[in-house]
């Protein structure tokens, strides 16, 4: 229960043309950066904003809801499939959003 | 090798232009996603976790030096610098945008490649033996026969909707490198008493959530009835295989819930029917197809050299590590004095089966200069160079060590088959290749590896075992168990003739386990053979897996 407290959700998705990972906004469009993907904090929030993003095919494909822990630095993925989703390749820290930081 | 004439150029340039006008009509939103998917799919073109991901199909695993110079292209120009040769013969590139996919297709289409049918619920690429037309032990070349089913399957109207994706392997000789009896259809080619050419047919073999072992389901069959044989076979599992649920959907179920001899009896009676309708022009036209494709596969003429190779032996004497590469990474050639060689793309610290695309290209300059101009891709994950003399292995020796590609671990222990797993996967349930990159660390000394001998770990990051794990001597499975990757052992699964699928070993280990585990495993393997010529199967097959099961999970049992 306590960590449900401190968890939101977020909707990923692809995009359409590059196919990288997008997060829907807080403005209703799609980032690639986590920490101004909108966050929903209830059942009734997340499906709205899963509703929202499904409004969207022709810019987003796949959109589905992911769990983030809330932390001082913004959102982060709990699960480790979309800890690799948000990052890229574990094995090329050269490749995919994480090489920003390589 | 195989060159498309007019039908093949023509019919692969439309489907690119046909797919090009079918992305321009999702990008304007005429077509919806749940519409485009398959089209995209038929295509090759998959949505992985961070991009698109395109498979292009490598036909029986052989294309020229052109063909590998169009890939370092693709690689290049519209992907990240690299491409993933798999487990079936292909290459992915896992950076393509939706809007370039269209454009790359055209120029593979100019090098005579395409990527059709390497998706979706029809008959997928047709797989061989890598070494087919070089090997030793081969009775003849399978490739005109793969060419002749790649022509046939392709776009075949009454196989395109099958109930699930179907697979067929094809091996010219009695040492199975080709994984048959772990597909669809396995076909093993065969002489008869008379000398005439057929085949084993094998069916109803596959890995996955469901693994089995092919059933023969013919002991010969003659190369002029495969057609209508193989058209038998898929039309009865068209009329049965079950659409109702996808798991249960591929012919090994089929097979499997309805008894070998009970299908055999339909087949056979479908194969009766369907010979009658091929025997007349249609036979005749695919003998004489046969007739042509074959007549592009004749065998290279190589010059007559000496058995021994006093260049190699010398170079043997002065040079360990040349010697070290030369006794695992080469494999004896039809012709005396030449050599198949493998290419390994499993040097310790890299992703099984990754080349860059400078690798690419020096591999297509190595096949010009010294293997006729011809490359396979191993279902092993491995280039291999199929006609190099001896004389030219030192020097195709040190051109490999010049571009990173000298690794001499072919077939030893650090030959890790391993599939992209979640780093790229999005049906993954695990990662594989970091698993693989641990234990290739553990296993990188040469002289190590080569003390263990032949060993096969394989490993797949889902169920759905494109990894073979459970053909692997130790296959290493990828799962999530409470949100944490967790790996599951499988001992003793066997790819070849005797093929086998392994056996859980218990529980599932945490990531950082498998490696120290796969090192008290071989430390165990060591000390029980009876000799340095046992393999392990062999040691398994002797002792059964107890010892190996308490190596795997000695440091749990000490702790309780």
């Amino acid at each position: 229960m306590t960590a449900r407290a401190s968890t939101a959700r977020i909707v990923s998705a692809n995009d359409l043309l590059a196919g990288d990972v997008i997060y829907l906004a807080r403005n209703g469009g799609w980032t690639r950066r986590l920490d101004e993907a909108a966050l929903a904090h209830s059942d009734a929030e997340a499906g709205a904003l899963l509703a929202a993003a499904e409004m969207q095919p022709d810019v987003a494909v796949g959109p589905y809801l992911a769990q983030v822990a809330l932390e001082r630095g913004g959102p982060r993925p709990l699960h480790y499939r979309e800890v690799f989703r948000t990052g890229g390749p574990s094995n090329r820290p050269d490749l995919g959003r994480q090489a920003e930081l390589f | 090798m195989y060159r498309y004439d007019a039908v093949d150029a023509g019919y692969v340039r439309a489907r690119v232009a046909e797919f090009r006008a079918q992305v321009t009509r999702r990008l304007d939103g005429r077509l919806t996603e749940e519409e485009f998917k398959p089209l995209r799919l038929q295509n090759g073109l998959y949505l992985q976790l961070h991009a698109y991901m395109l498979r292009v199909a490598i036909p029986y695993g052989t294309l020229s030096a052109a063909q590998m110079r169009a890939l370092a292209e693709v690689a290049e120009r519209w992907d990240r610098g690299y491409g993933h040769f798999t487990t079936r013969q292909n290459i992915q590139f896992n950076w393509v945008r939706l809007a370039d996919a269209p454009d790359i297709l055209e120029y593979l289409a100019e090098a005579g490649m395409h990527a059709i049918q390497t998706s979706g619920n029809c008959i997928r690429n047709v797989t061989a033996d890598p070494f087919a037309g070089a090997a030793a032990d081969e009775i003849a070349d399978p490739r005109p026969i793969a060419e002749l089913i790649r022509q046939w399957s392709t776009a075949h109207p009454e196989f395109l909707f099958l109930p699930r994706k179907f697979k067929i392997a094809v091996t010219g000789a009695p040492n199975d490198r080709a994984v048959t009896k772990a597909h669809d259809i396995g076909l093993r080619m065969r002489r008869n008493a008379a000398g005439g050419t057929g085949f084993e047919v094998v069916i109803g073999g596959g890995l996955g959530r469901s693994p089995m072992i092919g059933k023969v389901v013919r002991e010969f069959l003659p190369e002029a009835d495969l057609l209508p044989y193989l058209e038998a076979i898929l039309a009865t599992y068209n009329l049965h295989g079950r659409r109702d649920n996808k798991y249960k959907a591929r012919i090994k179920i089929l097979v499997h819930e309805t008894g070998l001899d009970r299908l055999k009896a339909e087949i056979e009676a479908e194969f009766a029917r369907r010979k009658a309708r091929f025997a007349g022009p249609e036979q005749a036209r695919a003998a004489g197809e046969l007739a042509r494709i074959a007549a592009q596969f004749a065998p290279p003429v190589l010059p007559e050299r000496p058995e021994v190779s006093a260049i190699e032996a010398r170079a043997r004497a002065i040079d360990p590590a040349f010697a070290l590469w030369a006794d695992s990474n080469t494999r004896p050639h039809r012709v005396p004095g030449h050599a198949i060689v493998t290419v390994s793309l499993k040097a310790p610290g890299e992703a099984p089966g990754d080349a860059s695309a400078a690798q690419i290209r020096a591999l297509a300059d190595l096949a010009d200069r010294y293997a006729l101009g011809e490359l396979r891709i191993s279902h092993m994950q491995n280039v291999i160079l199929p006609h190099v003399a001896r004389d030219d292995l030192p020097a195709l020796h040190a051109a490999l060590g010049r571009a990173g590609l000298a690794t001499a671990n072919a077939g030893l222990i650090s030959d890790i088959i391993a599939c992209p797993g979640l780093d790229y996967c999005a049906l993954a349930t695990a990662r594989s290749i970091p698993i693989a990159q641990d234990i290739a660390r553990r296993f990188a000394a040469p002289e190590a590896a080569r003390t263990i001998g032949q060993f096969q770990i394989k490993i797949s990051g889902c169920i759905n075992a494109c990894g073979h794990h459970h053909v692997g001597h130790v296959g290493i499975l990828g799962l999530e168990k409470g949100g944490v990757e967790t790996y599951q052992i499988t001992l003793g699964g066997d790819p070849g003739q005797t093929a086998a699928i392994g056996t859980r070993a218990g529980p599932g280990l945490a990531a950082e386990e498998v490696g120290p585990a796969i090192e008290r495993l071989i430390a165990t393997y060591l000390d029980l053979r009876s000799g340095p010529d046992e393999p392990f199967l062999d040691t398994y097959r002797r002792l059964g897996a107890a010892p190996f099961r308490a190596a795997i999970y000695a440091p749990a049992r000490d702790a309780a």
